[in-house]
């Protein structure tokens, strides 16, 4: 088992016969990525990598069952997209596209408010259930099935949690990236609480970054309702305050989301803290072995 | 991306609130001739520069002539302006803005902000005006009043009436207030503002609400639809490696230290620091190369990299995803031979096409030490730059 997907899970690309939705459709493909079609509006009918390529969601819905929406829609039109997938009854969107305004996100989380469907992101590295399926941009080879969960903020440096932990024979069971915006679909609360009813994984591996208070609550939610082990690590100790650090939320204003505060509350709520980015496969086998 | 004053109150006078009548100047003639042109006895000769805390360290004068006004922007002109926000170099002041000046009763803090905590923009007000916002927040939170929009159907008026009537306005003053609050939220929603700030809103002597100072921050991702609002930006502002840096896409942030960083990943950059700090060193820059990098945007990352000073070692940190090591290693190789590289350079490759990249490093016979993890990277760029003190 795993959270998320699965071998199962059915996926289709929106932004498909774009060069990115290409690319990383065809790894997906390769993967074993059980990739049903794609959408490009006002290509619908055409046949994209050996798979259909619809107009809208709802005829891709409706032809294949895909249940998974990966998007790489371009920025101004990615909230459209989001919102069409959670119209056409999709239950899972991964949204990789960087740069969506702040005000269409906000209106986003308000639509999907009423609505089941789960956003992961925007502006993530996307899910992958080792050995099963990928959705997104993660590089694949890195990864290797097993029982740790991995939750994070950022795209590379999760590479680097995820190669740490298989450099030391450990692999994981999910990797979820939630993403580097202010507002997003999903956030460390909602991923934990998977992971803690997930009897495949073991352990979970949070990487927070400064900005906002989502490592906060995580933590907050740790002490009160984790059974399972939890290894945090926050960059941006050395970050000074009121510049945004690339992500559009990774910034401290008015003296407030230091990683200090981040690491101090996660200490109190009994996580494993790796105070360097390079202990984090480390603290993680201890706490497996444990 | 942070605005002027002056341009900032241009935005809102458009939608409607209420700003003091003024005019940019440029030059001390132009300030002295927009006092003229302005009328009246008074006015506030105003530094613009993209820092707070300007009233107390000097940046705001008032003047009672034009011989005044020409004073006034004589000294402010062309003189590094220090406040608590600028840090102790301060900034070169290149622009004013000269207004009328108004006699006021009451000052308030009238703010707006896309709050991540409720995914929505909340309001908030205060009667403790012309203060920093921070401070009362600190010492006397209860004096802060909020509320929040719902997006579906926006700011409506009662919740305008509610922090107006909290305020301890009067009817008058409210009916006022809650124009001013609309037309705020309209300009925030329309220009994709990520937080709007009048403080202070003063009471005029004559009863009237009056914004003497304005803030307007505009969300980076949503000038996308905006290319009006992308010239406004002011390059004086910003740090010339910065401003270099965005020119070639580069996401980069001058620090203070020694060893110069260049990384894939807004995340691992940041972790990139954190990590040399750990090691004894200190960072000089956030650079995130971001994911479509180019031989071209190495090489321009190593000359920005280069022309900071202080910069006594080098880590190139990547992690390849997207981003693949054999391209990195290709940028890497033609950036050092055609760059002079004059401090010692630490090299970690790792993901996509690692083994190819490494290869290419190790046969292009350079001069450059390789590491094999984030431990290995931090520690030998650190000894590095020990080094070359």
């Amino acid at each position: 088992m795993s959270i998320l997907v699965d071998s199962d899970s059915k996926v289709i690309c929106q932004g498909f016969t774009g060069e990115q939705g290409t690319f990383h459709s065809r790894q997906a493909v390769e993967y074993g990525t059980r990739m049903v079609g794609g959408v490009t509006p006002g290509k619908g009918g055409q046949s994209h990598l050996d798979l259909p390529v619809f107009d809208t969601v709802e005829q891709a819905v409706a032809a294949t069952g895909a249940s998974v929406s990966m998007q790489y829609v371009p920025a101004a039109m990615a909230a459209d997209a989001i919102m069409e997938a959670a119209d056409a009854g999709i239950e899972l969107v991964v949204t990789i596209t960087e740069g969506i305004p702040v005000l269409d996100m906000m209106r986003v989380k308000d639509y999907l408010k009423e609505r089941p469907t789960r956003l992961i992101g925007p502006n993530c590295p996307g899910v992958i259930t080792p050995g099963q399926c990928k959705v997104g941009i993660m590089p694949a080879a890195i990864h290797k099935p097993g029982t740790v969960g991995v939750v994070s903020r950022s795209g590379t440096l999760t590479y680097e949690a995820v190669y740490q932990t298989t450099q030391l024979g450990l692999g994981q069971s999910t990797c979820v990236g939630i993403g580097g915006d202010p507002i997003s679909g999903s956030d460390f609360v909602d991923i934990l609480a998977m992971f803690e009813a997930d009897p495949d994984t073991d352990a979970v591996i949070m990487v927070g970054e400064i900005g906002g208070t989502a490592e906060e609550e995580a933590a907050a939610y740790v002490r009160d309702h984790m059974s399972k082990p939890v290894v945090g690590y926050i960059a941006g100790v050395t970050a000074p305050p009121g510049r945004r650090m690339g992500h559009a939320g990774a910034v401290i204003s008015g003296g407030k989301g230091t990683a200090e505060e981040k690491f101090a509350a996660m200490e109190a709520a009994g996580i494993a803290i790796a105070r360097s980015p390079a202990e984090i496969g480390e603290k993680t086998k201890e706490v497996v072995t444990a | 991306m942070l605005i002027h004053e002056y341009q900032a109150k241009e935005l809102l006078a458009e939608h409607g609130v209420p700003v003091p009548e003024g005019r940019p100047a440029f030059t001390v003639a132009e300030a002295v001739d927009a006092a003229e042109h302005l009328g009246g006895s008074r006015w506030a000769v105003k530094a613009q520069i993209h820092a707070g805390g300007r009233g107390k360290a000097g940046g705001v004068q008032l003047a009672d002539s034009l011989d005044d006004v020409r004073a006034r922007a004589e000294a402010l002109l062309e003189h590094e302006l220090v406040t608590e926000q600028t840090g102790p170099r301060g900034r070169l002041v290149r622009r004013l803005l000269v207004e009328k000046a108004h006699a006021f009763s009451r000052e308030f803090y009238v703010g707006a902000v896309v709050d991540r905590h409720v995914d929505s923009i909340v309001f908030m007000a205060s009667s403790e005006g012309g203060v920093e916002i921070e401070e009362v927040a600190r010492q006397s939170p209860e004096k802060i009043l909020k509320t929040t929009v719902d997006p579906t159907v926006g700011l409506q008026p009662f919740q305008a009436r509610k922090l107006g009537f909290g305020l301890g306005m009067e009817w008058a003053q409210v009916k006022q207030f809650t124009k001013i609050l609309t037309a705020l939220y309209r300009a925030f929603v329309d220009k994709d503002a990520s937080l709007v700030e009048l403080n202070p809103l003063v009471l005029t002597e004559g009863g009237e609400l009056l914004a003497l100072d304005a803030k307007f921050n505009l969300d980076d991702n949503g000038l996308i639809r905006h290319p009006d609002l992308r010239e406004l930006r002011d390059p004086n502002e910003e740090d010339d490696k910065e401003h270099e840096a965005h020119a070639h896409g580069l996401n980069y942030i001058a620090l203070d230290g020694n060893i110069g960083c260049m990384v894939n990943g807004a995340g691992l950059a940041m972790a990139t620091m954190d990590i040399i700090k750990l090691c004894g060193g200190e960072p000089a820059n956030f650079l995130d190369v971001g994911g479509g990098t180019s031989a071209e945007r190495v090489t321009a990352a190593f000359k920005i990299l280069l022309s900071d000073a202080n910069v006594e070692a080098i880590l190139v940190n990547i992690f390849g995803g997207i981003v693949r090591c054999d391209v990195i290693a290709e940028g890497i190789i033609a950036a050092v031979q055609e760059i002079e590289m004059s401090v010692p350079l630490v090299v970690r490759l790792e993901g996509t096409n690692v083994e190819q990249g490494r290869r290419m490093l190790e046969e292009s016979g350079l001069d450059l030490i390789t590491a094999t993890t984030l431990a290995d990277a931090a520690d030998k760029a650190v000894a590095a730059g020990k080094g070359a003190a």
